[in-house]
């Protein structure tokens, strides 16, 4: 496990050692990487059978060409009843996962804004209550907030939906990382420069902010598309489920609408496949920002 | 006008910005956690509300059905931590190393499960742990010689294929995190350990493991919340909150059934601050061992 070849080894090039740890290390990698996917691979294979074949026969691998067709895909296609309720979970999910990261990314960056650009007296408190927030797994919340939205008639609303969790604790943590290192003599020239506070937020150092803009939209977003379980909880009808929910009603044990289930399925990761691809930079410094400094 | 140059001023404009999340951590947050606090003192039903002390907590003391959601959700967390920590460091260390080839693209084959929801995974798992001979896993397992198995029907195998779509789902999300960790040691440190001939073994025992704790004991306080907190992969798996025998059943799993489906939300809270009071102790003894309260070591 040579962690960091050292400068000699490196004039040398490779040694036959080397070279054979290599060829292991990376196959063991070409393994791991085919059983991750693997899953997911099964998945589209099954999505150009009859979804009957499911239920009588479980996922497996099946490479026989022959008996693969596009049925499910121009099912989902069609336009009929079936087709109709999936893009409209489909669009469900677009505009939920729009209003939650537009929302949540303004929102954070202004309360990090807060946090990080002046000095006042509570502003280590309230740093403190953000981290605080952390401490407590969202679902033990799940009941008093389902509670208090029947009381707030919020229920059945994305409203409901998307403010228990606009001010995410991890999103202001990192906008205020980012933040805390940009220069603060932009805050005085703008001041001199006759500028309001909030004109310097928005006009000054919301555009230099913009990467972290980037890693964070993308990682709320697909937070937003993927969330099940409170959504699951405030959306009462069926026209304002979101995907993730809808896909689950389908999932019944007479199963007789698996061929919407495994195309609808395969054609919901796509989107965020999509955004994954473009941006995988993004999406791995937003991540990781928490864990180095911990 | 007088409010506005109030408003506008240089010591009420941070107020002004941080207000949003004041008032989301009194109503979302402070709030609910009271309310939940006050809620598992009581007997709330339809009609009335009662107040009746400690019984919801002397009845999960006899809940039989709720100790079986302790030890499943321990046994989780503990499988998960043992699996999902020392694996994806490894794997950070090799992908971080120059021995493997075309490193960008294991990075992302690995992370592609996480962009997943867990209602897709769930239902792709389910699929495959299908108890037909046709099944992939029975498929994999007779091809083993192992014979089939009812997966969800029983209790080990039950757990192993929740613990399988964990791995599965956060392999390379632990990873990335390890890599980011390793990326901030200074190259200079393994140079100098160079000069002193330390061998590679050495350089992973006393720079890389100890440079790496911050991060090792996020992935860690993660890892016991998440894995105490399970519920969705479990609902997924066994398509509801119910499972034979209640092999898959989790605390948030109990306090969904209790507290959602049977609408006793005084006893769902009960369970919910139970497993509060479990999370914080755990994490708290974990900190405490590492050391991160010492001022010296930060």
């Amino acid at each position: 496990m040579a962690n960091k070849t050292s400068s000699s080894e490196e004039k040398m090039g490779m040694s036959t050692k080397n070279k054979i740890l290599s060829v292991f290390a990376t196959a063991w990698f070409a393994v791991l990487s085919f059983i991750i996917v693997f899953p997911l691979f099964a998945g589209l294979l099954a999505s150009f059978r009859p979804g009957t074949e499911l239920i009588r026969k479980g996922l497996s691998i099946d490479l026989d060409v022959s008996t693969m067709t596009l049925n499910n895909y121009l099912y989902l296609f069609s336009g009929n009843a079936d087709s109709q309720k999936y893009f409209m979970w489909f669009k469900n999910s677009l505009i939920l996962t729009f209003i939650s990261v537009v929302g949540t990314l303004l929102i954070c960056y202004l309360v990090a804004y807060g946090l990080s650009m002046y000095e006042y007296p509570l502003k280590n408190f309230l740093f403190f209550l953000v981290i605080a927030t952390m401490m407590v797994p969202f679902e033990i919340l799940i009941l008093p907030l389902y509670k208090e939205m029947i009381s707030l008639k919020l229920i059945d609303t994305t409203a409901g939906v998307v403010l228990p969790g606009l001010c995410g604790a991890s999103t202001i943590f990192f906008f205020r990382q980012y933040m805390t290192g940009l220069p603060k003599e932009l805050l005085d020239a703008g001041r001199i420069d006759g500028a309001t506070e909030y004109g310097i937020c928005f006009k000054i150092m919301m555009p230099i902010t913009k990467p972290a803009f980037a890693a964070m939209s993308i990682l709320c977003a697909m937070g937003a598309w993927n969330n099940v379980l409170w959504p699951m909880l405030v959306y009462r009808s069926a026209d304002k489920f979101t995907l993730p929910i809808g896909l689950n009603t389908l999932l019944t044990p007479y199963g007789n609408n698996y061929d919407v289930l495994i195309a609808g399925s395969m054609f919901g990761i796509i989107p965020v496949f999509v955004v994954f691809l473009c941006f995988q930079k993004y999406f791995i410094e937003g991540m990781t920002a928490g864990a180095v400094k911990g | 006008m007088k409010i506005k140059k109030f408003l506008y001023s240089q010591k009420v404009a941070p107020y002004v910005f941080v207000l949003p999340f004041i008032l989301s951590f009194l109503l979302f947050w402070i709030y609910p956690l009271c309310s939940t606090v006050v809620m598992s003192f009581q007997d709330i039903g339809p009609a009335m509300t009662e107040w009746v002390g400690f019984k919801n907590y002397q009845k999960l003391l006899k809940d039989t059905t709720f100790h079986t959601a302790i030890i499943n959700s321990f046994q989780y967390m503990v499988l998960t931590l043992v699996l999902l920590i020392p694996f994806p460091m490894l794997y950070a260390v090799l992908i971080d190393s120059r021995l493997v080839k075309a490193k960008g693209f294991w990075k992302a084959c690995l992370y592609v499960p996480a962009l997943t929801s867990v209602v897709i995974s769930g239902t792709l798992f389910r699929l495959m742990f299908s108890e037909y001979q046709t099944g992939q896993l029975n498929v994999i397992t007779s091809a083993l010689g192992l014979g089939t198995f009812k997966w969800l029907k029983v209790k080990a195998t039950g757990l192993f294929a929740l613990v399988l779509v964990c791995c599965w789902r956060w392999t390379g999300v632990n990873m990335l995190y390890f890599i980011s960790g390793l990326k901030s040691i200074d190259t200079a440190l393994y140079e100098s350990a160079d000069i002193d001939g330390a061998s590679a073994t050495q350089k992973l025992r006393y720079i890389t493991i100890p440079l790496l704790k911050p991060t090792i004991i996020y992935v860690l306080t993660i890892s016991i919340y998440a894995g105490l907190s399970m519920f969705m992969e479990s609902y997924m798996l066994w398509a509801g909150p119910d499972s034979p025998n209640n092999i898959g059943l989790t605390i948030v799993g109990y306090l969904y059934k209790r507290g959602i489906t049977k609408n006793d939300l005084g006893y769902g809270s009960a369970i919910g601050l139970v497993l509060l009071a479990i999370a914080l102790v755990i994490n708290i003894v974990q900190l405490i061992l590492n050391g991160t309260f010492k001022k010296e070591e930060r």
